[in-house]
This record gives C-alpha cells, sequence and structure tokens, in this order.
C-alpha cells in the first residue's frame, strides 16, 4: 500500500467522525428550550418579525431537514449568526483564531523543549536522584491546577519582578512571543508530565536496543548515540503524544486564555457561555474539534514520514 | 498439604515496594479525617464574615492566614475538602461504571452494539474534554441550572468514554483466553461469564485510571468554580476559593495560593495510589 492510498484511507476514516460530530453539535443546540428567532432578534421580536425569520431560517421545518440545513450552511462556511456580538459566527471564530494557534504552538514547543532533556537525564540517570527529582516534578505539574499554576506566574514574574507583561496579547510577533511567554509556559508546566513518562520509559528501552548496542560496540561518541539513535527515536514518540494530547492543551488554552485575557478561541467561548450565546458555543465546539482531528491527522502523516517501518497496510 | 486459600478479589498487599501506595492512603486518609472532623478540628466558622481580621498572613491563630472577609483559609480549605473530594469521587465513579459495563458489553459482543459505542467514544474524544463539558453545561443550565448538578450530568455524559475504550481493550484480550471457552462449556450465561469471570480479570487498568481520573475531575470541578460556572461563593470550594483570592494577589497571596496547594496535596495522594497499583500490576500480582 502506498502514501496516498494511505492518506485516502485515513481520510476517509474521518468521515464517520465528522458526520457524529455535526449530529451531537446540531442536536446539543436544538436542545435547548427557547425559540432562535426570538433570541436573534431582541428587541425587535414582534410576532411577526418572528415568524418570518423563523420561517427564513427554516426553524418550522422537520428536525431531519433542519439538520440539513446545518450541514449545507456548515459546508459553505456559515456557522450562523451570533446572538450578542451581531455578527456571523465564523467572522468571530476568525478574529480569534489565531491568538489560540500562537498559543498552542508556542505551549507545544515549550513543553517539547521542557520534557525531552528532563526524560533524557532521568532515563540516563535511572533510579538515581536526577531521575527521582524529574519524577517528583512532572506529578507536580501534572496535579496543580492550571489557573493557580497561571497565577503564581503572574504573581512572581509580571506583579513582584515586573519583567513579563500582565496580560493580552500585543501587536506585533516579538511582542506575542512576550506576552504568551506565561500562558504557554502554563499549558507546558500541564503537558510536559503526560510526556516525560512515556518519553522516559521509551528513552529507557532504545538505550538497551540492538542498535545502540551496535553503535556503541562501533565506538560512535556518545553525544552522537544520543543524538543521533536515541533523540531521534524519541522526536517521533514526541510527536505522537503530543497529536494524542492536542485535546488537552486546547482545554488548558481555554482556562489560561481567560486568566491572561488573550483574546483568542477560548476566552471567548467562557464570554459566550457567560452570555448564553449558543451559536458561538456551537460553532467553537465544532471549531475546536475540528483543529483535534487535523492535529492528529498531521501527526499520524508526519509519523509515517519519519518512522519508515509503520506499515500503511495496519 | 496446604489447606486450599480462600480466593480473594484484591490480593493482600505487600508492604515492601509499596511505599507510594501506602503514602498515597496516607495523605488522601488525611484529607478525609481533616474534611470529616472539620467542625472539631477548626473553632472557626467556614462561612461566617469576621471583617475586623481581615487579610491577616499566616499565623498561630489562623494557620493559613484570613481571606478579605476575615475568614480562617485552613477551616475553608477543610470544609471545602469535603465538596472537592465528593465530586472528585462521584464524577469518577458513576463514568467508570457506565464506561465498564458498556466497554465490556461492546467488546464481548461485538457487532452492531461494538460499532455504536465505539462511534459515539470517537466522537466525544474528537472534542476536547472541557471544550465537551463546558458546551454541554452550557446547554444543561437551561434545565436543570447551572453549577454543580449541570456539571455533575456532563461528566456523566462525556466521561464514560475513556473506561469504556480501556475496558473494551482488555475484554477483547480476555475472551480469546481459554477460561472463557470453559466457561461457555461449562453452560454459563453471558452476564456471569463477563461480570463475574472476564471483568475481574479486565478491571484493574480501569482502577489504576480512575485515581488519575479523580485527580482531573477534582481540577475540572475546581476549574469551572474558578471560571464562575461551578460552585459560587460563599461556599467553600478550592477554585472559587482561588478566584476570589485573585484580587487580593499582591496584599494577600495566601488566599489564592492556599487551595490551590490543597489540590496539589490530594492529587498527589491519589496519584501516589494509582502509581502503586500500577506497580503491583508490572510485578504481576
Amino acid at each position: 500500500m502506498d502514501y496516498t492510498s494511505y492518506l485516502g484511507k485515513r481520510l476517509a476514516q474521518l468521515v464517520p467522525v465528522l458526520l457524529g460530530l455535526t449530529v451531537v453539535v446540531f442536536l446539543m443546540i436544538h436542545s435547548i428550550p427557547g425559540n432562535t428567532a426570538d433570541a436573534l432578534l431582541g428587541d425587535k421580536g414582534t410576532p411577526e418579525n418572528v415568524a418570518r425569520l423563523t420561517q427564513q431560517l427554516g426553524l418550522d421545518r422537520p428536525l431531519p431537514v433542519q439538520y440539513l440545513y446545518f450541514v449545507k450552511n456548515l459546508v459553505s462556511g456559515d456557522l450562523g449568526q451570533s446572538y450578542r456580538y451581531g455578527q456571523p459566527v465564523q467572522a468571530l471564530l476568525a478574529a480569534r483564531l489565531g491568538p489560540t494557534l500562537f498559543l498552542t504552538l508556542y505551549a507545544v514547543g515549550l513543553s517539547v523543549l521542557i520534557s525531552l532533556p528532563l526524560s533524557i537525564l532521568a532515563a540516563v540517570r535511572q533510579n538515581r536522584w536526577p531521575d527521582l527529582a524529574v519524577r517528583t516534578l512532572s506529578l507536580g505539574g501534572f496535579v496543580m491546577p492550571s489557573y493557580w499554576v497561571a497565577l503564581m506566574l503572574m504573581l512572581l514574574f509580571s506583579i513582584k519582578l515586573r519583567i513579563l507583561p500582565l496580560s493580552g496579547y500585543g501587536r506585533s510577533i516579538p511582542d506575542h512571543f512576550r506576552y504568551l511567554l506565561l500562558p504557554a509556559f502554563t499549558i507546558a508546566v500541564a503537558q510536559a508530565p503526560v510526556l516525560i513518562r512515556p518519553l522516559r520509559a521509551k528513552i529507557l528501552a532504545t538505550l538497551r536496543a540492538d542498535f545502540v548496542m551496535t553503535a556503541w560496540a562501533k565506538g560512535v561518541p556518545a553525544s552522537r548515540v544520543m543524538l543521533a539513535h536515541v533523540l531521534r527515536n524519541s522526536l517521533i514518540s514526541t510527536i505522537t503524544i503530543l497529536g494524542v494530547n492536542i485535546g488537552w492543551m486546547l482545554g488548558g488554552a481555554v482556562i489560561v486564555e481567560t486568566v491572561f485575557s488573550v483574546p483568542g478561541l477560548g476566552s471567548l467561548l467562557i464570554e459566550a457561555i457567560t452570555k448564553r450565546d449558543y451559536p458561538v458555543v456551537q460553532g467553537l465546539t465544532l471549531c475546536m474539534a475540528a483543529m483535534v482531528m487535523c492535529m492528529n491527522l498531521i501527526t499520524d502523516l508526519v509519523y509515517t514520514v519519519l518512522d519508515p517501518r509503520v506499515d500503511y497496510g495496519k | 498439604m496446604q489447606t486450599p486459600q480462600r480466593i480473594r478479589v484484591f490480593p493482600r498487599l505487600r508492604i515492601s515496594g509499596q511505599w507510594n501506595l501506602y503514602a498515597g492512603l496516607a495523605v488522601v486518609g488525611m484529607m478525609l479525617f481533616l474534611s470529616l472532623l472539620a467542625p472539631w478540628i477548626s473553632p472557626y466558622d467556614p462561612v461566617q464574615n469576621a471583617l475586623s481580621v481581615a487579610l491577616k498572613a499566616p499565623s498561630a491563630a489562623h494557620w493559613l492566614g484570613t481571606d478579605n472577609f476575615g475568614r480562617d483559609i485552613f477551616t475553608r480549605v477543610i470544609y471545602a475538602a469535603r465538596l472537592d473530594l465528593q465530586i472528585g469521587l462521584i464524577a469518577a465513579a458513576v463514568p467508570m461504571v457506565i464506561g465498564v459495563a458498556l466497554g465490556a458489553l461492546a467488546g464481548y459482543f461485538g457487532g452492531w452494539l461494538d460499532v455504536i459505542v465505539m462511534r459515539i467514544v470517537d466522537v466525544t474524544v474528537s472534542i476536547p474534554f472541557l471544550v465537551l463539558i463546558l458546551s454541554l453545561m452550557a446547554i444543561l443550565s437551561q434545565r436543570v441550572g447551572s453549577g454543580l448538578s449541570s456539571m455533575y450530568i456532563a461528566v456523566f455524559l462525556a466521561g464514560w468514554t475513556a473506561y469504556a475504550r480501556i475496558i473494551r481493550a482488555e475484554v477483547l484480550v480476555q475472551k480469546q483466553q481459554e477460561y472463557v471457552l470453559a466457561c461457555k462449556v461449562l453452560g454459563y450465561g453471558h452476564a456471569r461469564i463477563i461480570f463475574r469471570h472476564i471483568l475481574r480479570n479486565a478491571i484493574t487498568p480501569a482502577i489504576v485510571f480512575a485515581m488519575s481520573d479523580i485527580v482531573m475531575c477534582i481540577l475540572l470541578a475546581s476549574s469551572l468554580s474558578f471560571l464562575g460556572l461551578g460552585v459560587k461563593p460563599p461556599t467553600p470550594e478550592w477554585g472559587a476559593m482561588a478566584a476570589e483570592g485573585r484580587n487580593f494577589m499582591l496584599q494577600a497571596w495566601w488566599i489564592t495560593t492556599m487551595p490551590g496547594l490543597a489540590i496539589g496535596v490530594t492529587g498527589l495522594g491519589f496519584s501516589l495510589i494509582g502509581d502503586g497499583l500500577a506497580d503491583r500490576i508490572d510485578q504481576g500480582d
């Protein structure tokens, strides 16, 4: 089986999940009591107006027909109208997507930068104090709530030491890096333990593998054994674990964006929920699920490129 | 000749190499003890204002200091433990029962049941968990009211999928074993085979996962309260307390810091128990 047909098969697997996702989100919003037309019109909700809009939006049709409308609009990129912001939902999402993508990728980068050296250290010094220290630290990262970590970092770096901005997103790219350093680090603190544990195990296994033995026996310098053999193999598993955990990172972004007032999708979600702006909640749920699916797809594809041993047929 | 031993559901605990299990049990036990005996341990009221002693730093009279309403933080932390532990246990236990049952049935019978359960699992997993819980809560709040009750229902609706995946995978392995064939030859019913024989061999990974799930549920509940969507003040809850202290970070860091540390200690306890249990499985118990 070649790469293209593998790609085709992998995309085909997404179809039932996507369909299921649209059904779930459609039913979720549909089960809200109250009239959508009423909510959209607000003060202008005279009975005639409501009746006209109800007909326009197809809300008087049977449920399956409404679902088909919903999917049709979705395909053409129409996610409906926000109740509160007076804008199409897709426009709101587009405006907020950038900061969240930036934050998530930044957090991915930081968590790799934290986890890789720590897991190598823990594996090389297995069961000695560096290993114990790394394991204790990662346990701490797992059990501390991220809003708390965020507030503590804020207190230390922004309020006491005054070396980093308190909140916001900034205007230029270097600004984004500075403004999002603490938010991204907060997510990375929660994510690193999830990476370190399997990575440490993987590196321990790789260190005992035959090809590493051979490398040592050939007299390959230690740095090269670690970089070219051990690290390359552990990078592959890092990517897989990151792909699986992207949903957790987006969840973390919701909390962290709210604490640091980053104008991203996560803080929009909390605003929309507080304001009962259901079309926005619906659009965000779909959008974030789509991001998770894309990331899973990308990691799968990258994985097959990086590791030629993967059998496409499976 | 030895007398035949009684078969144990949980094999006898061995002390050696089990320090993490016992340390975890001790920590969780201490939290339970403090929270249950809170009215006898602390002389203060967890909700009543005492503005004359507001924003006092930790001292002999107020071990963890006081908040902006003069309430003793230690008292509120241990009262909050009642609610947070309860949430953690219920929000992990109910999905566990649902997920174990559905996962076992799906794995054992296969066919359309398996397809339906696994499709639901696939869809649920594709939505970030916190986002799923938040949007379910947004909708449920219209029907059952906001706060704790809608959070419980949302977690029950979404949380079982992780357990179903774990148990299904285990059951798929177990049902190929000879003892299952023996059960069938003996003419046992499906229910008896699944729930008395297969599950007994398949349940351990789910129990280990449940320990970290308890931690995640406590983190979830406290995060929701922190965001103002869960438990509402003045009810003592760790996340809500941390949120209340936000505006006083500079004058009184302890208001926000202490509830977070309480979560950390509790989470540490459950994680250690989980690690200990996982170690036992690795040793081949």
